[in-house]
């Protein structure tokens, strides 16, 4: 048992390790722009710290020989209360070229903050921004329809902040039970 | 014939036949009309709305509106404890509640480091397995209404009937389980359980070639569903597509088999893709194969985790199940297959709580049916109809 328990470990540590080396590449390529890795065993990711250059990061993540990551899996908006921020983590991988995957996030000002939309980059991240907007309220600059996905179009606040409170009413009828 | 002119933005048209005679058409143009599909319409599989701009019979453009169904699962998510969002994991799904729970429970035990004991992980795979194939029942059966053969939507739910009655002798519950827990199960399998499903595996087995000979190789229905909605590779893989509707890209990728979880890689089964013989690739016929033959895989995975899984005298499924689910801080991305594609859990944990901070769903349907929109370009009202089946959307996991 001892034995398999190893195993596992390393292959682990065999997922971060690609990871590292996906990471490595963009850190060459983009230096100060991209923070540090942060290898956790769970879910390795790195932080886009100058969000200017998320398209061009982006771009250079899908299309470049060494990464190829084609696919976005997952887009979630994140609501860091403490620091004052809001900001998506995406998760990649490479469907038919590599095994690799990693996770990024991008982080903007709570208050009117904006975040470069990766709509043409990746298709899937078309609704998925405007869900973040619909439930954070950011704004993806560059997004071709950036309206709520899934509460009603005239619904006041954003849902999953969490401060938000909910409006008394909404067309007449009372709201919170 | 040649053409001469054209005025008033093409309602107008000058044309010189080949015998000298000039004809003037005029009023030539359409107007484009606006047509609502659904909410509440029988082919739209739920209550989604599609807008669509008609010229004629000719879709220009359809765009999906979601949200009728949306419950905010996400936000109930950080008012609640780990274990009691089981329950709401079954809500998103309904077709498919054993492997939105297994895909939640799996990512949760990903943070907390727990070994699962062997039974259980046979039992998960079973059940998983069964709903899969009850999953695909539904879909195959309501495409066939979609496009009008009645009769292999009757025999999918006789059969479907049949798996909902075993699962519900199981977990007390016919669609909505709550029978995968994090770190185990709510109870052990009853004693007949593994004679029961052999029972049934020999049973449906002669049923999956009826419904094969009834419908997948019907004309008519090939006739509706060949070539049309084709999605080429490349762009599903950039719209995030996943399970059979990826796969009837031809791209044989399949989260059992590329990110393994549970038991899986102990376990023999093959990844159906079409070979664009009997569709084009990439067709809505494509998508419908895949479903039908992976009720076959589906079937080979049963028998060899019945034969594979240890019978454990007193088994207490609930063991290793922590008193108190608390995992360590931390971030997790965990998924797994699910019949409509990839349901994958992000899962942000601050260590101190025994709430998540953060519970995002990556919902499988919501991924496909964005690509709605470039499907339905130029198709025609009825193929609409056949493309919408074809993506088998479940509304509950759309809208959350």
């Amino acid at each position: 048992m001892d034995k398999a328990m190893e195993e596992a470990g390393n292959i682990m540590s065999a997922m971060v390790q690609e990871s590292k080396a996906a990471y490595d590449i963009i850190r060459e390529r983009f230096g100060e722009a991209v923070s540090e890795f942060d290898a956790n065993p769970t879910m390795p990711f790195f932080e886009v710290l100058d969000t200017a250059r998320w398209v061009d990061i982006a771009l250079f993540m899908r299309d470049d020989a060494r990464l190829k990551f084609n696919c976005m899996a997952c887009l979630s908006g994140v609501d860091y209360l403490e620091e004052g921020k809001l900001g998506i983590v995406c998760n990649f991988e490479s469907i038919g070229q590599y095994t690799h995957r990693i996770a990024v996030k991008v982080k903007c000002q709570r208050d009117g903050g904006s975040i470069p939309s990766v709509s043409c980059v990746w298709h899937t991240a078309n609704w998925h921004e405007r869900e973040a907007y619909d439930m954070y309220g950011m704004v993806f600059d560059g997004h071709p329809d950036l309206r709520r996905i899934l509460c009603p179009e005239d619904w006041t606040g954003f849902p999953l902040r969490k401060d938000y409170q909910v409006q008394e009413t909404y067309h007449g009828i009372k709201v919170p039970y | 014939m040649q053409e001469l002119g054209k005025a008033e933005l093409n309602s107008t048209r000058i044309i010189r036949q080949d015998d000298n005679r000039v004809i003037i058409e005029k009023d030539l143009d359409t107007e484009y009309m606006v047509l609502s599909m659904g909410p509440q319409h029988p082919s739209t599989h739920g209550v989604l709305r599609l807008e669509c701009i008609t010229d004629g019979e000719v879709v220009v453009e359809a765009e999906p509106y979601l949200g009728y169904l949306h419950r905010c699962f996400e936000k109930y998510c950080e008012k609640i404890d780990y274990p009691a969002i089981v329950p709401y994991t079954d809500r998103m799904d309904y077709l498919a509640g054993m492997n939105t729970e297994l895909a939640y429970c799996i990512t949760v035990e990903k943070l907390l480091d727990i070994e699962i004991p062997r039974r259980v992980e046979f039992i998960r795979v079973i059940t998983a397995e069964l709903n899969r194939i009850a999953s695909h029942l539904v879909a195959i059966g309501t495409y066939g209404i979609d496009l009008g053969a009645f009769t292999p939507f009757l025999f999918c739910f006789r059969d479907r009937e049949i798996i909902l009655n075993l699962l519900e002798w199981i977990s007390g519950a016919r669609m909505l389980y709550n029978y995968v827990w994090i770190g185990g199960l709510s109870y052990d399998v009853p004693a007949d359980f593994k004679k029961r499903v052999d029972e049934f595996v020999s049973y449906f087995k002669p049923k999956v070639v009826e419904l094969r000979e009834l419908l997948t190789e019907n004309e008519i229905f090939v006739k509706r569903t060949k070539g049309i909605g084709i999605m080429p590779a490349e762009v599903a893989i950039n719209y995030g597509w996943s399970g059979p509707m990826l796969r009837g890209s031809g791209v044989k990728w399949d989260l059992r088999r590329n990110d393994p979880y549970s038991i899986y890689p102990e376990l023999e089964f093959d990844i159906p893709v079409p070979d664009g013989k009997f569709s084009d690739v990439g067709d809505s016929l494509s998508r419908h194969l895949v479903r039908a033959l992976e009720i076959d895989e589906s079937l080979k995975i049963i028998e060899q985790c019945l034969d594979k899984m240890p019978e454990v005298a007193g088994f207490d499924p609930r063991a290793v199940i922590p008193k108190r689910i608390r995992p360590k801080a931390g971030e997790v991305y965990g998924r797994a297959e699910n019949p409509r594609g990839e349901v994958g859990f992000y899962i942000v944990s601050d260590g101190k709580s025994t709430k998540p901070l953060r519970c995002k769903a990556r919902s499988s349907c919501f991924v496909n049916l964005s690509a709605m929109k470039d499907l339905s370009k130029g198709q025609l009202i009825p193929d609409l109809v056949a493309i919408i089946g074809s993506i088998d959307i479940v509304l509950g996991e759309v809208d959350r």
